[in-house]
């Protein structure tokens, strides 16, 4: 925003120059983006941008959360995100104690609460949890005085991932409340695709649901109406859904969802949802082609539209770092409590 | 203990006789001696005098479903805290679940129940011998001897019979021993290791869902083998309106099935997972203390359940009183085993639908009670009525005594309640067994006459 | 809540020239010059000096904006202000003497803070501070190379500067004991 004065050759100011007027952040954790306001999401956004920058310099690193520990505490298998918390914590000059529960070191007799409180004791500021059963999160808060990060719980929700997102399509096109979202695939497991139709709805977006329909949980019709997300709707059809879409977002698909009956044959899932070239050509000619990744190239996707132009899936993974700095800021960069 | 006990004042309801009136109401030595107008009870020396002015006076109530947990999960509750826990809410005749360790589905284990009864249980406790070996699904258990030993009826409780030829000769086999098969309907391929009923709640929260069809599916089973064996089928813990539709037309056709409805399925749909006060806080979400197989459901099913209990087709009120430790409900959600601790708060919670209108008092007594004994027979004797001669199991309870639900205060072991706060109106205030008074709030005024 | 007016927008204009002309003097020209603004209304100050150098010497000095958020030690003031501004420097600061530009300066901590985030930025040759007003109370030993106005205050008293192109006007007030104005984060 410049000035009429400010015709300096060669000076840049942008961006804005009053400060919005938000008051104090009131999330003491992050565990869904279901309760975050749009102006609290933009608020991420402003600030990812900030965190974006410092990621260009040659020091890649601020000394805001100096002296901070935070610790990841991962119960379900994961190298990018966790890779990508760890990053964000470390350019903030965090001290990062990364925890890996394998599935098999976790027996009955050490209960999650007891884990999380041993971590509590060492001194975490933060506890950034991934756990493969929905609700984890929500048990620690209740036993916890630790902020807690949802990295991921079962299939409910992947916060940090939907505004990841979120600000990657922002930074494409704009005014989210303008678009055409098309999410495809896996609905029913798929913590992102929850996240992201909260945000999106949050942000004013239309968003049309499409997969096979074993993937489409049978509650969703009744959801849609009793959580009033008028824009959200569920299109059987992949071409329909295409129509005219701004940004083509696409779920993983678990290989075991075949195994265990829910699917004919990957093959059929390919020939019937797969984004080819001609599919995508239904959509916007701008049209962002979004994946939370790990991508099955050849699956969900083709592999010639995964890595062709319109493409942003590696720019959601270093988006994903500034955003994640941007939550661990507002969460672990004030008084501590 | 004095030889006469005389409860004075009360509004005596006996749907058995068709009484609904205040009078005074004689027991001597274990038995029903009198009934009439107040004031006019024979003269009594070495008597007890309960002052029921304001309270209900009605038979004991009888649970058909319950889990008490012992033999083999004493940490859970022990036939000497779920009696005591039943005493205290009211109820009089107990029906425990074979689901135990070992399991009823031999002579030795149901004797083992009658024996610990009698050592430690306050109240009358008849147990349910399993309908296949250790609740496999696979053989049948020795039923004929089971009937012997005292069952009431059969079941593999906690699990469905899911093969239905074997589930065709438990009832023939069961039509001639006289006594019900009580089945746990669920489809296990369609349930699927389902958390929460699958509505939007489930979608909400990112947890697997139990379909309504989970369960009428196997209620429509059970309704035509009954119909093609003859044999009496109680369906338990019923909750979805297909389910009372079904039983309804089967009713209709002269079937023999009866029903059963838990108190917290009358009460509460499945938004009490997302936490109490209609979850609005979010963080509540998750609450373990509401996960109950079947499970809460929408609230087109309870409206359902509660005309269908008002009708008739559902015949009886069961608690499924189902205790777990504080650790074992204290987990994730997926983890956590299904259960509800029920029997302190089941009038409590019964009540609300009486001062909101939807059921009449003399209809709830009756489903506690004569509903009950219908079913269970007289083999242990004539219950839920207040004939004289016959034993005297009667519950006192003051329909608008306003009180607390707090799970600390809970005699059971097991503390897991969805109704935690919640401010409840009508409250159990005494409770006798066979003329002995086995619960009494502080609140009853008691006096003695030599 | 007494206010009372310090600067009027010509004390502020004149003010500033004179400060335009102060870096020139002291540097001997505008070579190899940068202004940094502290965000929030040091940003336009800078911009507003740059544009007076370019009148006198007909050189573009390069001007920047730098938000300290990530670099303060008094933690409390994210509760206040959470969001996080644009910093954006032009051109590589390594050999260059840069001014920081700032419109009040009290405690020193921001300073420090901004000093911090240069360094990380490359290895200037100077690190210069102009600020428009000087209230005094240092907490740290630093001080200003360019000041507009030196204002002695109490503790218990705010200083508050409008920029135009932030405020839509120019003047500098105090406000006096008791509830003062919005504060604005100390310096």
């Amino acid at each position: 925003m410049e000035t009429a004065e400010s015709a300096t050759p060669g000076a840049i100011i942008s961006g804005t120059l009053s400060p919005p007027a938000l008051g104090v952040w009131q999330h003491r954790h992050v565990l869904d983006i279901d309760d975050f306001r749009k102006e609290e999401i933009e608020l991420v956004f402003e600030i990812a941008d900030a965190m974006a920058e410092v990621l260009t310099r040659e020091v890649k690193q601020v000394p805001t959360l100096r002296g901070k520990t935070i610790v990841t505490m991962f119960y379900e298998a994961s190298t990018r995100t966790r890779a990508s918390f760890e990053l964000a914590a470390k350019s903030l000059s965090a001290g990062t104690v990364s925890l890996d529960a394998a599935r098999s070191s976790v027996s009955k007799g050490e209960s999650l609460v007891d884990n999380l409180r041993t971590i509590q004791a060492l001194g975490a500021d933060v506890i950034i949890m991934r756990h493969p059963q929905s609700g984890a999160p929500y048990l620690a808060t209740q036993y916890l005085d630790t902020a807690i990060i949802n990295a991921g719980d079962g299939w409910h929700a992947h916060p940090s991932q939907a505004l990841l997102d979120l600000y990657t399509i922002r930074r494409h096109l704009g005014d989210i409340s303008k678009l055409r979202i098309a999410v495809i695939g896996d609905i029913m497991h798929s913590r992102v695709a929850r996240s992201n139709i909260w945000g999106m709805s949050t942000m004013g977006a239309t968003v049309v649901l499409c997969g096979p329909p074993t993937l489409i949980p049978r509650g969703l019709g009744e959801f849609i109406e009793h959580c009033q997300l008028s824009r959200v709707v569920v299109e059987p059809k992949l071409e329909s859904a295409l129509e005219g879409a701004d940004v083509v977002m696409l779920l993983r698909l678990q290989l075991e969802r075949q195994q265990s009956g829910l699917l004919p044959s990957i093959r059929e899932y390919i020939q019937r949802y797969q984004l080819t070239g001609r599919r995508l050509s239904l959509a916007k000619p701008y049209a962002l082609v979004m994946h939370p990744g790990p991508v099955n190239e050849g699956i969900e996707v083709s592999p010639e539209i995964a890595h062709g132009a319109h493409s942003v899936i590696e720019e959601q993974v270093s988006n994903g770092v500034a955003i994640r700095m941007a939550l661990l800021y507002l969460v672990a960069g004030g008084k501590s409590r | 203990m004095a030889k006469n006990l005389l409860i004075s004042g009360g509004r005596i309801i006996d749907l058995s006789q068709g009484w609904d009136r205040v009078g005074d109401l004689l027991i001597s030595d274990g038995e029903i001696a009198w009934f009439g107008d107040k004031g006019k009870a024979p003269s009594q020396s070495d008597l007890v005098i309960v002052e029921a002015d304001g309270l209900v006076v009605c038979p004991g109530f009888i649970d058909l479903h319950c889990h008490l947990r012992e033999p083999g999960f004493e940490d859970k509750e022990t036939i000497a805290t779920g009696t005591r826990a039943a005493a205290k809410g009211g109820f009089t005749t107990v029906c425990c679940m074979p689901n135990t360790n070992p399991p009823l589905d031999t002579r030795a284990s149901v004797d083992y129940v009658r024996k610990a009864t009698e050592m430690e249980g306050v109240v009358r406790v008849l147990p349910v011998g399993c309908i296949t070996k250790c609740r496999q699904g696979k053989e049948l258990a020795e039923m004929g001897e089971l009937a012997d030993a005292g069952v009431i009826g059969f079941s593999d409780d906690g699990e469905p019979v899911s093969g239905s030829r074997v589930m065709s000769l438990a009832m023939e086999y069961s039509r001639d021993l006289g006594l019900p098969i009580m089945d746990h309907c669920e489809d296990k391929e369609l349930s699927n290791g389902g958390l929460v009923n699958e509505g939007w709640v489930s979608v909400r929260l990112g947890l697997k869902g139990i379909p309504a069809a989970a369960e009428e599916a196997f209620v429509a089973r059970d309704l035509a083998l009954s119909q093609l064996t003859g044999a009496r089928i109680h369906i338990c813990h019923v909750s979805t309106a297909g389910s009372v539709e079904l039983i309804r037309r089967a009713k209709d056709r002269g079937v023999a099935v009866t029903a059963e409805v838990t108190p917290c399925h009358l009460t509460l749909t499945e938004e009490r997972v997302m936490g109490p006060q209609e979850g609005r806080d979010k963080r509540l979400a998750y609450d373990t203390n509401a996960k109950v197989n079947p499970p809460l459901r929408s609230s087109k099913d309870v409206d359902a359940l509660i005309k269908g209990l008002d009708e008739g087709i559902i015949d009886v009120i069961a608690t499924d009183h189902a205790p777990h430790t504080l650790a074992d409900k204290m987990c994730e959600f997926g983890l956590a085993p299904f259960g509800i601790s029920g029997f302190e708060t089941a009038l409590g919670c019964l009540m609300s639908l009486v001062h909101d209108g939807r059921l009449n008092l003399n209809t709830l007594v009756a489903r506690l009670t004569l509903g009950p004994a219908g079913i269970i027979g007289n083999k242990s004797g004539e219950l839920g009525t207040l004939k004289t001669g016959c034993g005297a199991d009667v519950t006192l309870f003051d329909p608008g005594g306003e009180w607390v639900v707090s799970s600390q205060d809970f005699v059971s072991k097991g503390k897991n309640t969805p109704f935690e706060g919640y401010q409840f109106k009508g409250k159990v205030v005494a409770t006798i067994v066979a003329g002995r008074m086995v619960y009494q709030d502080e609140s009853v005024k008691v006096r003695k006459k030599r | 809540m007494a206010e009372k007016g310090l600067m009027s927008d010509q004390d502020m204009e004149r003010a500033l020239v004179r400060i335009a002309h102060e870096i020139l003097e002291r540097n001997k020209g505008a070579q190899n010059l940068v202004l940094v603004g502290m965000q929030t209304r040091g940003v336009p100050l800078a911009s507003r000096l740059a544009r007076t150098i370019k009148q006198l010497e007909d050189i573009a000095v390069p001007v920047g904006s730098l938000d300290i958020s990530l670099y303060r030690d008094d933690l409390s003031a994210l509760e206040l202000k959470p969001v996080v501004q644009r910093t954006e420097v032009p051109t590589d600061v390594t050999a260059k003497h840069i001014i920081l530009v700032d419109d009040v300066f009290y405690t020193g901590r921001s300073i420090r803070a901004a000093m911090d985030a240069i360094m990380d930025l490359g290895r200037p040759q100077t690190i210069q501070l102009a600020v428009l007003v000087d209230r005094g109370h240092r907490e740290l030993p630093i001080r200003a190379d360019y000041v507009g106005k030196n204002i002695p205050t109490a503790t218990d008293e705010e200083v508050k500067v409008y920029v135009r192109e932030v405020d839509g006007e120019d003047r500098v007030t105090i406000f006096s004991p008791n509830k003062g104005g919005p504060s604005d984060g100390d310096c």
